[in-house]
């Protein structure tokens, strides 16, 4: 079949099985869109700007664990989807982005709509192309596909140039579903000696700690790491990206760790001395200061990407592979009879007695009492309301923490928050590619109203597409996280952190034609709520007027410990 | 410690780029770096010489595996393996008729070769190890050298080993 490059494009995406291309058309992309017409497999979402679109793409790619794509025109169109490539770079989410591209011929002369999108790109993506020959641009279609999902997912920028896409230029085109590639071989396959290594220490273990991360749900490990956890009785803590991957209502699960993670989470990440680190890297939000970082621990570390190991921490056994394929090996070694689990033993009676003691202090409790609307109490009606299946995306800041913390994730791949960049502006258009990819299920956005104002735009995308995401301002007019930081380190100066000019906006969602509720009593939220979700064919703007000062506790200061943190002050739970 | 790392590359336009964007995004030290295709072009051979502790060095390596375009790479300073490494330096210097009878005895001494003469200068050729060719700048005074150029080092392990695809 012989086919100019917009088709090429169009017809590889067909082959692909590419749902939604979420996009926005101009100059040096109006040949693909051309082409992208005679295409009907693929659905191509018009947003309103481009970061939503890598954005809904990233979102699609989080809820499914399938590629997403996006599309966007050269100049302009490229460099406002950097944040999004780069958010899905630091959460290594699997995106294919195609950018526009001036003539080859002009390349380099700052022509109209031109920018080095290779350059501009490259320190946040996993790799990029710049095509510059009809004749590469299946094969690189493929490669990209194959980078973007595999080994360690990741973005891949593909720039095309006008003159690539020429409608009067056709060449002979097959679909390559896979290729070689001889400079890319990720590694899959842990290694049997580090393995075994592993679980010896781990039986040994007289307080061992799992500690997972987003490479369990990337890794699509979350049964296996089910059954090693029961298996072995220990108890698991999960970082902000690894939540929903084991059941948050089960007894072994201590919640998240980190910041703002529980009191027990992080009391037995200083106290553990075997730490199995499976698919987490070790982020400062997580350790805290190094220093303090599991001062008496053996650590394990599981992931696919070599360069995640021994990064910031220094571990004891590395073990490099594929997260469900290293825990599946490990389940088959405990079947031999020279590895009997001892999960009676009275040191991890000691160890479960001790974390239940730690547990007594009950640190996410908070004042339910008010009449002013606490959001952590509308993230735990929203918890109520919405069953396991609910997918609940996020915004960036104290909104995005409560959500973590209140809201208890029992699946993998239902908790979508930008959590290495922290892409306030995130939540919305996210959401949007999570409700295509889940068309008849609850997807809800909590967010704030600094975050939401940054890709309001896209509230014109829902309506256009019929999208019912239920969107939970928590509207404390401030931005929140700012003003608490402002509160605890710069002695109460809120330099700039006060939201002014807010928009109704119950207004502004009608305005769009969606449903728009303003929510001021706590005693008002459950009903809002469970009004709000009834409407299952309706986008519902939900403004909960909350607490002005409201702080999210527990928190280790920024260079302190895990044993440092602070609970919330007794005057605040009155 | 100051580490060699011998990298074979796709040759492929941009791969220097990552090479060098990955060195500055993650602030690491790049004290010299060469890069020419091989044998096979469809390859580069870069010679990367950096510094730092082993950790940082550990990561360097892993980082720079990481990249698409790298296809193979080789620390020349690990325990295990033995190395020679050279440099080329080409020097212009300042060769009034007074000086030029010690500019040739100092060429020869060094094992330099004079590549191009004329009524005021001399341009010296010289190969070595960076030790070897500092040697040879300290012999002369500032005022004396009008240029250097040099290649940056490049190194190769000792007997059969060899990196390659």
């Amino acid at each position: 079949m012989e086919l100019s490059g917009g088709e090429i494009i169009a017809q590889f995406l067909h082959d692909e099985g590419v749902e939604y291309l979420f996009g926005y058309p101009g100059g040096a992309v109006l040949q693909i869109y051309d082409a992208l017409l005679r295409a009907d497999k693929t659905k191509h979402i018009l947003v309103r700007h481009e970061q939503a679109a890598t954005h809904a793409a990233d979102g699609y790619a989080r809820s499914t664990g399938k590629t997403g794509v996006a599309l966007v025109t050269s100049g302009p169109g490229m460099t406002n989807a950097v944040t999004g490539i780069a958010t899905a770079y630091l959460d290594s989410i699997p995106l294919v982005v195609l950018t526009g591209q001036v003539p080859t011929g002009v390349i380099g002369s700052d022509a109209f709509q031109e920018v080095d999108s290779v350059g501009i790109s490259r320190p946040c993506v996993k790799h990029n192309f710049l095509v510059k020959d009809i004749n590469d641009l299946a094969e690189t279609l493929t490669k990209a596909f194959y980078l973007a999902s595999s080994g360690r997912p990741g973005p891949v920028v593909v720039d095309i140039p006008k003159d690539v896409t020429d409608p009067n230029i056709k060449i002979p085109y097959t679909y390559q579903q896979s290729i070689e590639m001889r400079s890319y071989n990720p590694v899959t396959k842990g290694h049997p000696f580090q393995i075994k290594k592993a679980l010896e220490l781990m039986l040994q273990a007289k307080k061992p700690v799992f500690y997972t991360g987003g490479g369990v749900v990337l890794g699509n490990a979350s049964e296996t790491l089910r059954t090693l956890v029961k298996t072995l009785n220990f108890p698991i803590t999960s970082t902000l990206m690894g939540l929903g991957a084991y059941p948050s209502s089960d007894e072994q699960f201590l919640g998240m760790l980190g910041m703002h993670g529980t009191y027990e989470a992080n009391m037995a990440m200083h106290d553990t001395d075997v730490l199995i680190a499976v698919g987490a890297r070790f982020d400062d939000r997580v350790t805290g200061h190094l220093e303090h970082f599991c001062p008496t621990a053996k650590i394990i570390h599981i992931d696919i990407d070599p360069s995640s190991i021994s990064k910031t921490v220094q571990v004891d056994i590395p073990i490099v592979g594929d997260v469900d394929d290293v825990l599946t090996s490990m389940l088959e070694l405990l079947k031999d009879s020279d590895n009997k689990v001892t999960n009676d033993s009275d040191a991890m009676k000691a160890w479960w007695k001790q974390i239940k003691q730690w547990r007594k202090k009950n640190c996410l409790r908070y004042n339910k009492k008010t009449k002013t609307i606490k959001p952590q109490y509308v993230i735990e009606k929203l918890n109520e309301i919405t069953d396991d299946d609910a997918y609940i995306t996020s915004d960036v800041g104290q909104h995005q923490m409560f959500a973590a913390q209140y809201y208890k994730f029992e699946k993998p791949r239902h908790w979508i928050n930008s959590g290495g960049l922290g892409t306030m502006g995130f939540g919305l258009p996210a959401a949007m590619g999570v409700q295509l990819a889940h068309l008849d299920k609850t997807v809800a956005c909590v967010t704030g109203e600094g975050s939401i104002q940054m890709n309001i735009q896209e509230l014109a995308t829902c309506m256009q597409y019929q999208l019912p995401i239920k969107i939970i301002n928590l509207n404390n007019r401030y931005l929140g996280m700012v003003r608490q930081w402002q509160e605890f380190f710069y002695e109460g100066r809120y330099a700039m952190s006060y939201m002014d000019s807010i928009p109704d906006f119950v207004k502004l969602a009608e305005s769009y034609r969606h449903v728009g509720m303003k929510v001021e009593q706590t005693s008002d939220v459950e009903d809002a709520l469970r009004e709000a979700f009834a409407m299952k064919d309706k986008l519902v703007f939900i403004d909960f007027i909350s607490n002005r000062e409201e702080n999210v506790y527990p928190m280790i200061a920024e260079g302190k410990g895990h044993h440092e943190m602070e609970l919330a002050p007794d005057s605040e739970l009155l | 410690m100051r580490h060699i790392i011998s990298i074979l590359l796709e040759n492929e336009s941009g791969a220097l780029s990552r090479v060098a964007g990955l060195f500055s995004a993650r602030a690491y030290n790049i004290e010299s770096l060469t890069v020419a295709p091989t044998e096979d072009p469809s390859m580069s051979r870069m010679t990367l010489v950096t510094s730092g502790s082993a950790e940082i060095i550990e990561q360097i390596t892993k980082q720079l595996n990481k990249l698409i375009d790298v296809v193979k790479l080789n620390d020349l300073n690990v325990s295990c393996v033995q190395h020679i490494e050279r440099e080329m330096m080409l020097i212009k210097l300042k060769a009034p008729a007074s000086a030029r009878e010690e500019i040739m005895r100092l060429t020869d001494i060094f094992r330099a070769n004079i590549i191009d003469v004329n009524g005021d200068t001399y341009t010296v050729e010289l190969t070595g190890t960076t030790e070897k060719l500092n040697a040879f700048i300290n012999v002369f005074d500032c005022d004396s050298i009008l240029e250097t150029v040099r290649s940056g080092v490049m190194g190769i392990a000792r007997g059969s080993s060899s990196l390659h695809v």
